[in-house]
């Protein structure tokens, strides 16, 4: 995006000296959201030691006990399990996916962008035809069809997210490698002899980082919201592990009695997706390299 | 523009090609492969799955079937469905029209609208207008659509009572204004994210005209502030932003597999899910295929239309 005509060259002075770090701090929707997800994860994997009630613990004088009144701060689901602290494993579970799956994602992405871009030509091409023909299935179409062939469990979960997620990120490592390999530093250490495999890994991928670091947090909330849909389709994680997405699986049949079944865990995944979002886009701003006026 | 479009039809044949091999490779991971539905029935001796194995010719050798399988999907043998052995095509075919309605219905209110906020939120740059829709679209893009159906139903079917919680027309009524009625929430829910999306791509692509040189010459001529916006920016702005409808094919098929489940709606969503409920392996394959070949045919029509829209890409 150019920016305006006019404010242009005034803005450029003080974006050259900035660090990254500075134009992100500045973004205050993209802090916001680092906030918030540091705040979930922390109450995620600390909160459950500090409730008094256990998340498989089933009270059936409890059922159905609304939020904000008596004993259970979040209230109760149709066995009588404390809301919050099915919320808090739920998202142990949910956000645990979504960095592994982001991590794998990531690694087979980088991998095979950095491949068919050094390389180029037919194994090049031959890689990023590959890789359009799966962006051809509708990402859930494809999910659900493979959820229904493995057993369902944390890591096939993690797996198969992984696996429908990392073709954009090869596409977009395979641009930038393209570019970046035909750079005189790039030459110049081929010219003294660095393998082919050292100049990928010291010479181009650090070079590659900042849109490899937007692609992660942007997968990030995309693993979370694959994982509540194939969950809430009930084909991801089984009950009785509570994630954000199986949480709501059963909630639509209580939907008229008990709202607050439906309404907490979706609220869950639409802050923790929102706030990864947001972080993405802060890092994108602040990483830009055509932001990086010299 | 010629050369261009011969090559793009080329590439999309090579990834129809490619498509159709990883469509049959996953048909042949499922377990026990297309042999799944006869090995399950008691009765079947091991004689009876080896002289039907042989009968659908499942001993051939893989690149044989493949050829065999691909040719039978070009002349549209799709199949038969294990649930009631009706072919394939004309299951998929019964559920077409229902998931259209829904997303031709919500692409045309996305469409509109979200130019609408994108073209406001580019003139009027860091307003609290744009501010607002920009955290409004990210917000959207970040719901689950599924969770966002819940919300709608629980708040205009429940607690409101002004719309039904389902299906797609009541039992014995089905005129037009009972379809349109029962089309609402759902058209409603999966326009949200496309919503977002024209916005999103509407803001940048005017603030990108808007940047334009051009621009800064029409206004130096003196051209009304209305015509500068209206004849100059908008137009260019905007023409391309058509391929956008093609692009998007891929999230709106996987987003109304998802609305037609809370919204008990018969379309081919609906139809994926309960197919993979009942193993029908066939049904799964035809809908996982055909949504394949249509977002395919999108990003080819997004590429034409582009063409047409834009001359620059003829020297391509």
């Amino acid at each position: 995006m150019s920016a305006d005509v006019f404010p242009l060259p005034i803005e450029t002075e003080g974006l050259a000296r900035k660090s990254a770090w500075t134009r992100f701090r500045r973004h205050r929707l993209a802090m916001a959201g680092a906030a918030i997800i540091f705040v979930l994860a922390l109450a995620c994997f600390l909160g459950p030691a500090l409730l008094p009630f256990d998340e498989t613990h089933i009270d059936v004088m409890q059922r159905f006990a609304p939020p904000l009144a008596g004993a259970h701060l979040l209230g109760t689901d149709e066995l009588g399990r404390d809301m919050l602290a099915r919320l808090m494993m739920g998202g142990r579970i949910s956000l645990g996916i979504g960095f592994a799956a982001m991590a794998i994602a990531i690694a087979i992405g980088t991998g095979v962008g950095m491949v068919a871009g050094y390389h180029g030509g037919a194994i090049g091409s031959a890689l990023m035809r590959f890789v359009d023909a799966i962006l051809c299935f509708p990402t859930i179409f494809l999910l659900l069809a493979l959820a229904a062939l493995v057993k369902p469990g944390l890591i096939s979960m993690v797996l198969l997210i992984a696996a429908t997620s990392w073709m954009n990120v090869a596409r977009i490592v395979e641009a930038q490698i393209k570019v970046l390999r035909d750079q005189d530093y790039a030459v110049a250490a081929r010219s003294f002899g660095a393998s082919h495999l050292r100049v990928m890994l010291r010479e181009l991928l650090p070079n590659a980082m900042a849109p490899i670091v937007v692609a992660a947090t942007l997968n990030v909330a995309r693993a979370i919201l694959l994982e509540s849909y194939v969950s809430f389709l009930g084909y991801g994680i089984q009950p009785p592990t509570a994630s954000w997405g199986n949480m709501l699986n059963n909630a639509q049949i209580y939907l008229t009695s008990a709202p607050w079944l439906a309404i907490l865990p979706g609220a869950a995944i639409t802050l923790a997706v929102t706030s990864f979002n947001f972080t993405g886009d802060g890092l994108r701003d602040a990483l830009d390299p055509r932001m990086d006026i010299r | 523009m010629g050369p261009f479009l011969a090559r793009r039809l080329w590439q999309s044949l090579l990834l129809l090609a490619i498509v159709s091999a990883i469509g049959f490779a996953i048909l042949h991971l499922a377990p026990g492969g297309p042999m799944s539905q006869f090995a399950q029935s008691a009765q079947m001796t091991q004689e009876d799955l080896d002289r039907i194995s042989r009968e659908l010719g499942l001993d051939r050798p893989l690149p044989v079937q493949y050829l065999d399988w691909l040719r039978r999907m070009l002349t549209g043998d799709w199949g038969r469905s294990y649930r009631d052995n009706a072919p394939v095509w004309s299951v998929i075919a019964s559920h077409l029209r229902a998931t259209f309605e829904l997303m031709a219905a919500s692409t045309l209110i996305a469409m509109l609208l979200g130019c609408a906020i994108g073209i406001l939120g580019a003139i009027r740059r860091y307003s609290i207008f744009d501010m607002a829709a920009t955290v409004g679209a990210m917000i959207a893009l970040s719901i689950p659509t599924f969770w966002f159906g819940l919300i709608a139903i629980y708040l205009f079917s429940v607690e409101l009572g002004w719309l039904p919680a389902g299906n797609r027309q009541t039992i014995g009524d089905g005129s037009l204004l009972d379809v349109l009625h029962h089309m609402i929430a759902p058209v409603m829910v999966l326009a949200l994210v496309e919503t977002a999306v024209w916005a999103r791509f509407t803001r940048a692509a005017v603030l990108d005209v808007i940047g334009q040189d051009y621009i800064r010459t029409a206004r130096a001529k003196g051209v009304p502030e209305r015509a500068v916006l209206g004849r100059h920016a908008l137009r260019n702005a905007l023409l391309p932003l058509i391929t956008l409808a093609g692009l998007q094919f891929p999230t709106l098929l996987g987003g109304a597999l998802v609305t037609e489940t809370v919204f008990t709606w018969p379309g081919m969503g609906r139809l994926f899910l309960d197919s993979i409920e009942y193993r029908d392996y066939p049904v799964v394959m035809g809908i996982l295929m055909l949504s394949a070949l249509m977002v395919l045919i999108g990003s080819l029509m997004a590429d034409m239309l582009y063409a047409v829209a834009d001359p620059r890409i003829r020297l391509g």
